[in-house]
């Protein structure tokens, strides 16, 4: 797991570390990769688009199973799950991640995902909780904007 | 010495007339790009090369015909390996193909060889190009998915069951457990009474490429590389008419890199192959000659025709002068090339159909030996048989209409691409001569130093595809309403029918026997000898690939990557 923050901001975050009101919360993303596939291009773009737009980005890196993904959301406590695949697995692996997120408590992490995911899965992932899927050729900014519009840094509550 | 002042005096006359032209023509063409409201625009490739507006002999002042291009089938090769190039013998059409069960893809092989196809090319599902075997819990959801599922000999038996092995060249994509597969395939062969000695084909087999960009890896580099000339020295010896490796370009490429950081990184990695079998004591015309590549044919068609050439101009001069290979078949660059997958997008998807002719034509006139072209639909899933129909026809109207294969290399000579083909030589070499300074490319990889570069440049290009400086047809710009197409769906029971046979396999066979071969395969890895052989004995007793990998595991460990981004 690894968060990389843009050089530029380094100063500024050493600053408002110094002073803590001054600390502008940043929405937190983990960027996972859920099946068998190695493909990690777009998800490796994505987390550093997200991030140049001022998120905290945590990626998981590749092949990691539905327990691992959610156990990092939680322990990261992350505002938003992006979910990247490419293998065809999503039918089987997003329920289990749905499941296991709301079997923990965390079912109110929202969810979205990527990659090559055919449009007739859609309504079906839509039905066990993901908030949006992003198909193939969609911007970096077309992301960035629905996250702007549609997630909230949540309060931070749920280990107390 | 009177004609020779004559002479001297009309080739001065000439070289003035020369710069006259080219002077009032940069004046008219800054005159005419103002009227045109494009003054001072710089156009480059897809790769971020600049481009000039016209080639001219001036780009070529230190242009040398026989040095830097020789004729087909000479030294250094540019023009292309072979004296006859497509006029002796056309590439041979490879499509990648594989999905479901054994049987699903056997019943696609044959369709495509009789559809006119000459070659085949197994794409196995993830698990085994993990080394898992289908019922192990990551397997769930991909089995037959992203391939066909091989967990055993039997599945094999299966996959190729009325194909003569002694007559079809076969292109297997396999890398962590390509010695286990490939066993698999001399067992088959050996099975329909076919000698190792003749069958022939490629194991993709390299490993570097799996660290630097398509992240199928399982063990550590080190072991690995291991691994990699095991197979080396035991095709040189017992099935020599065998590719061992397929040094591939195409997912460097695919991960984002440029087209100079995709020929420098193949070919790098190539050289560290080499280093490491001289190292095992293997004598460089014995293997060198199976060394294959595998390069991507992406949307910018002089750049990738440029590329191909420059690649084997690189790779004779290494061979040659680097390793002292005697024999010309050392010297050789023979490379397969696919179409650009990440190329191929989800709007308006017919149009992919014409960026994979596009492609195909750059990878021919680059004269490469094989070539798989992509289908319409593969943004969405593997491809449907109509979509594979097509894309090998696209192939077949570019071998038998459009004409390109009459002549050799009939873009050498024109300035653009030998200016290109020059540029990316001296570009390629200064990365590899980078990497040699870090050490090698083992080193690079664990220094991180190739990834990075991919992923600088893979998101530099996003960027320029959001700004609206590349275009995309269909996605961002002349977008149009989404019209959906038919896709492929793997019957979700092929997950249970590949279960039950896996299972029975595992009832069936000799336990006894099984146990035995993997803790002799076990200890030879221990023992650091070749282990092929011990492989073949595991895979003959129906051990699975989960099974033999597990073996090696306990021996090499597993290698986890440092996540950057």
């Amino acid at each position: 797991m690894v968060r990389q923050k843009k050089k530029e901001r380094l100063n500024q975050e050493s600053i408002s570390e110094a002073w803590p009101s001054f600390k502008q919360p940043r929405l937190r993303v983990l960027i996972a990769k859920p099946g068998l596939d190695g493909h990690d291009r777009g998800a490796k773009i994505i987390c550093r688009a997200l991030r140049d737009a001022g998120m905290e980005v945590i990626y998981t890196g590749l092949r990691r199973t539905p327990e691992e993904i959610v156990n990092a959301a939680i322990q990261e406590d992350v505002d938003l799950i992006g979910l990247s695949i490419l293998s065809g697995a999503h039918n089987v692996l997003f329920p289990k991640i749905m499941k296991l997120l709301r079997k923990k408590g965390a079912g109110d992490i929202p969810v979205i995902a990527g990659g090559i995911i055919p449009e007739k899965d859609i309504p079906r992932l839509k039905k066990i909780g993901l908030a949006e899927i992003f198909l193939p050729g969609t911007s970096t900014q077309e992301i960035i904007d629905w996250i702007q519009k549609n997630i909230k840094i949540r309060a931070k509550k749920r280990d107390t | 010495m009177g004609s020779s002042r004559k002479e001297n005096f009309k080739n001065a006359e000439k070289a003035r007339a020369f710069h006259r032209g080219l002077k009032k023509w940069e004046k008219d063409y800054q005159k005419e790009s103002k009227l045109c409201g494009r003054e001072g625009k710089t156009f480059t490739s897809i790769s971020g090369r600049v481009i000039k507006a016209l080639y001219t002999p001036q780009d070529l002042k230190n242009f040398d015909y026989l040095r830097d291009l020789g004729f087909p089938g000479q030294y250094p090769f540019t023009r292309g390996i072979h004296p006859t190039m497509y006029r002796g013998r056309l590439w041979t059409m490879r499509q990648f193909s594989g999905f479901g069960t054994a049987e699903d893809t056997n019943r696609r092989y044959k369709y495509l060889l009789s559809q006119g196809q000459t070659g085949l090319s197994v794409a196995f599902h993830l698990p085994t190009l993990m080394g898992i075997d289908s019922d192990h819990p990551m397997a769930k959801g991909e089995v037959g998915k992203c391939g066909v599922a091989v967990d055993t000999l039997a599945d094999m038996e299966i996959l190729f069951d009325g194909i003569p092995l002694d007559k079809v060249t076969t292109s297997m994509t396999i890398n962590p457990p390509a010695a286990i597969l490939w066993a698999m395939y001399i067992a088959v062969a050996e099975k329909q009474g076919v000698s190792p000695k003749i069958i022939s084909g490629t194991i993709q087999n390299d490993i570097l490429k799996e660290y630097i960009a398509q992240k199928t890896f399982v063990f550590p580099p080190r072991p690995s590389m291991k691994l990699v000339i095991d197979t080396f020295e035991y095709g040189a010896k017992e099935v020599p008419r065998w590719n061992t490796i397929s040094i591939s370009g195409y997912h460097i490429r695919e991960a984002g890199a440029t087209a100079v950081q995709e020929l420098a990184f193949t070919l790098r990695d190539g050289i560290e192959y080499v280093e490491w079998a001289l190292k095992r004591g293997l004598k460089i015309d014995d293997f060198a000659p199976r060394l294959s590549f595998f390069f991507n044919a992406h949307n910018d068609f002089f750049e990738e025709i440029a590329k191909f050439r420059a690649a084997r101009k690189i790779w004779a001069e290494v061979m040659r002068e680097r390793f002292g290979a005697k024999n010309e078949r050392s010297w050789w660059l023979r490379f397969h090339t696919q179409t650009s997958g990440v190329s191929l997008v989800a709007q308006q998807p017919y149009n992919n159909i014409i960026r994979v002719t596009i492609q195909a034509l750059a990878a021919v006139l680059g004269g490469t030996q094989s070539l798989h072209t992509n289908s319409l639909d593969e943004t969405y899933a593997l491809p449907t048989e109509k979509a594979v129909t097509i894309a090998l026809r696209t192939q077949q109207i570019i071998a038998f209409e459009s004409g390109v294969a009459n002549t050799i290399d009939p873009l050498g000579g024109s300035y653009y691409v030998e200016k290109l083909t020059q540029d990316m030589e001296r570009e390629a070499k200064a990365y590899i001569k980078k990497i040699d300074e870090l050490g090698g490319m083992v080193k690079a990889i664990e220094l991180g130093f190739p990834q990075k570069e991919i992923a600088d440049s893979a998101y530099r290009y996003q960027q320029e595809v959001e700004r609206k400086e590349k275009i995309i047809v269909g996605v961002n710009a002349f977008e149009m309403e989404h019209e959906p197409i038919p896709i492929l769906e793997v019957d979700p029971a092929v997950e249970r029918h590949q279960l039950n046979r896996l299972r029975e396999v595992k009832k069936t066979r000799n336990k006894r026997l099984v146990k035995r071969t993997l803790s002799d395969l076990k200890k030879a890895a221990q023992d650091e000898v070749n282990l092929m052989p011990f492989i073949l004995n595991c895979v003959r007793a129906y051990a699975t690939v989960g099974e033999i990998m597990d073996a090696l595991k306990e021996v090499y460990g597993v290698y986890e990557e440092p996540i950057t981004y």
